[in-house]
């Protein structure tokens, strides 16, 4: 704790005339996770794009492990790094499990048939089931169909794929959106695994008391700008949803 | 504990049978031929099966991997037609010069490389031109049949050498053609590209969702412009067997078999709309396809009935598929 991996300052973007991101600025340490908040259109999705290599900030800076870093491409902040689950969490339904949290990074076999593009599904198959034992996630079989899970499983799908290439941050866009209650607690479930293992987590919700429950530390976006900059433990609900509506308005009280 | 086994058997068995069904579809029909005349068991039978099945077959495993990417390629037949006669022009230009060896090997080469140019072209246009698959290969398809006619005026390419009709009629055992063997051949090989390689993961990853695909950096475009150039290429090669084997190149050569390679996919388990399909289901698909023609002329039926059946098993085949879908997902 206490080491920055992330440290974003005055960022903004425009799309013609709409200035969908004015002023957004946050410090995150390593290992923490960081609940990004604010209402419908605040740029909590746009500020995420941007952060991922979607799109280009206009101005503004982020700087990441020690460096300014403006990524071009989401390729480049994956390098870095830094993955992505979207809201639509980007799964292929037909295929199984493991072959979604490998997709695009097929383990292959050693030697010739590596070369020709001959996948070793019993290594990839291993290693999806290494990793959802650690991060303690309720997928029983790795040859399933993703089409035939449910919501919460699809979404610890698409986690456990972020965690096994996300060495460092990972980004969730509403993991809960969709979920019901229990389904919803395994996934705050996942995201306190995620943390144990010192990976840095940027979540953002509309749902408060998920924010709340496994945050370290609160950003809430209104109108493009960060409102506040919070630490969890010296927040409140009511207070966090002041700065979402703009019935309070103090700036970065550390 | 028995009584665990007994429904893991049960399971087992019934996974089997939603799995392999087509399989017992041909079997049934085949049976039924077999009841009503037994020569049906003979191997000269079997001998004409395999020779229709061949070219069904070989268009469909390439077919089958647009087809999986929720495309389609409406151009294999009309490609057939035009690299027939390309490479029956090439080969007879060149015997003069070269000899027939090296005549024939340039002519082949001629067509299975005009063939992957088609299918690079098909890519092209619907990758960055942003074209519809059915579009687009619609209009190759016109363009293939007008090009067909237009390299000989309308005209066969007769006078080719006589050893190609004995490569392309060559038999083992009796009953193996050229073709056939050639078109298992395939099946085995794209089979494997398909289950095993990254490439096949990727086919299935693009056909499932093709935003997933992107996301996940797979370089799409590239994907699919490679996807239509072994559709394509496949076709390109039943063009150049047809040639080996009725010793000309015409220009109606594949005039009715882009549908029936589909056909084969389909019937196989192929879905559609993508992301679903394998290989072995469109072998017995093109099996089916054949045993039925050459099964209803053992019985003396008008072989018209042979497009009746096959459009019926067609409906019957996707809506059973329709039906396991969704039991799957419950």
């Amino acid at each position: 704790m206490g080491e920055p991996i992330l440290s974003v300052s005055g960022v903004y973007k425009s799309f013609g005339h709409v200035q969908a991101l004015k002023n957004v600025s946050f410090t995150l340490n390593k290992g923490e996770v960081l609940g990004l908040v604010g209402d419908n259109g605040a740029g909590k999705s746009t500020f995420i794009k941007v952060l991922s290599g979607v799109h280009k900030k206009d101005g503004g800076s982020i700087n990441y492990e020690g460096k300014e870093v403006d990524f071009a491409s989401p390729k480049d902040a994956i390098a870095a790094g830094i993955e992505t689950v979207y809201q639509d969490l980007a799964l292929a339904p037909d295929l199984p499990i493991y072959s979604n949290m490998f997709l695009g990074r097929e383990m292959v076999r050693p030697g010739l048939l590596g070369k020709l593009g001959f996948v070793d599904k019993q290594a990839m198959r291993d290693s999806v089931l290494t990793n959802i034992t650690k991060l303690k996630a309720t997928l029983n079989h790795v040859e399933q169909e993703v089409g035939t899970l449910s919501g919460g499983q699809r979404q610890s799908v698409a986690i456990t794929r972020a965690v096994i290439w996300g060495k460092k941050v990972i980004i969730m866009d509403e993991p809960t959106a969709a979920l019901g209650v229990e389904e919803s607690a395994k996934v705050l479930d996942i995201v306190n695994e995620i943390k144990k293992h010192g990976i840095t987590v940027i979540f953002i919700s509309h749902t408060i008391p998920h924010v709340m429950e496994v945050s370290d530390r609160i950003c809430v976006l209104r109108l493009g700008e960060t409102v506040a900059d919070l630490k969890t433990s010296e927040t409140s609900y009511e207070e966090v949803v002041q700065f979402i509506t703009g019935s309070k308005t103090q700036i970065n009280r550390k | 504990m028995t009584g665990k086994t007994d429904t893991n058997i049960k399971q087992t068995f019934a996974n089997i049978v939603t799995d392999y069904w087509i399989v017992l579809v041909f079997l049934g029909i085949y049976l039924v031929f077999v009841i009503l005349e037994p020569l049906c068991l003979s191997l000269p039978f079997w001998g004409s099966t395999f020779n229709y099945m061949a070219e069904i077959l070989i268009l469909g495993v390439g077919v089958m991997f647009v087809v999986i990417t929720a495309g389609i390629d409406l151009s294999i037949g009309p490609v057939e037609g035009a690299v027939g006669v390309a490479a029956g022009l090439t080969i007879r230009s060149l015997l003069p010069v070269v000899g027939n060896g090296w005549a024939i090997i340039a002519g082949s080469a001629v067509g299975l490389l005009l063939g992957l140019l088609i299918g690079f072209l098909n890519g092209i246009v619907i990758t960055k031109l942003k074209l519809a698959p059915f579009i687009a290969t619609l209009g190759m398809s016109v363009i293939l049949t007008g090009t067909g006619y237009i390299l000989n005026n309308g005209l066969e390419v007769v006078g080719l050498p006589r050893v190609m009709g004995k490569i392309g009629n060559f038999t083992i055992m009796g009953f193996m053609g050229f073709t056939t063997i050639i078109a298992l051949f395939a099946t085995v090989v794209f089979g494997v590209l398909l289950k095993q390689t990254r490439f096949g993961i990727h086919t299935y990853a693009y056909g499932s969702n093709a935003e997933s695909a992107k996301r996940a950096g797979i370089d799409v475009d590239k994907h699919i412009i490679r996807v239509y150039m072994i559709s394509s290429g496949m076709a390109a090669l039943s063009g150049v067997l047809l040639v080996f084997r009725f010793n000309t190149g015409s220009p109606l050569a594949g005039a009715n078999v882009t549908l029936y390679a589909i056909a084969a996919c389909v019937i196989g388990g192929t879905s559609v709309m993508g992301g679903r399909g394998r290989m072995i289901g469109t072998f017995i698909g093109a099996l089916i396809i054949a045993i039925l023609v050459t099964g209803l002329v053992m019985l003396g039926v008008q072989t018209y009935w042979q497009q009746v059946s096959t459009g019926l098993i067609i409906i019957f085949a996707v809506y059973a598929d329709q039906i396991r879908q969704k039991k799957a997902l419950k």
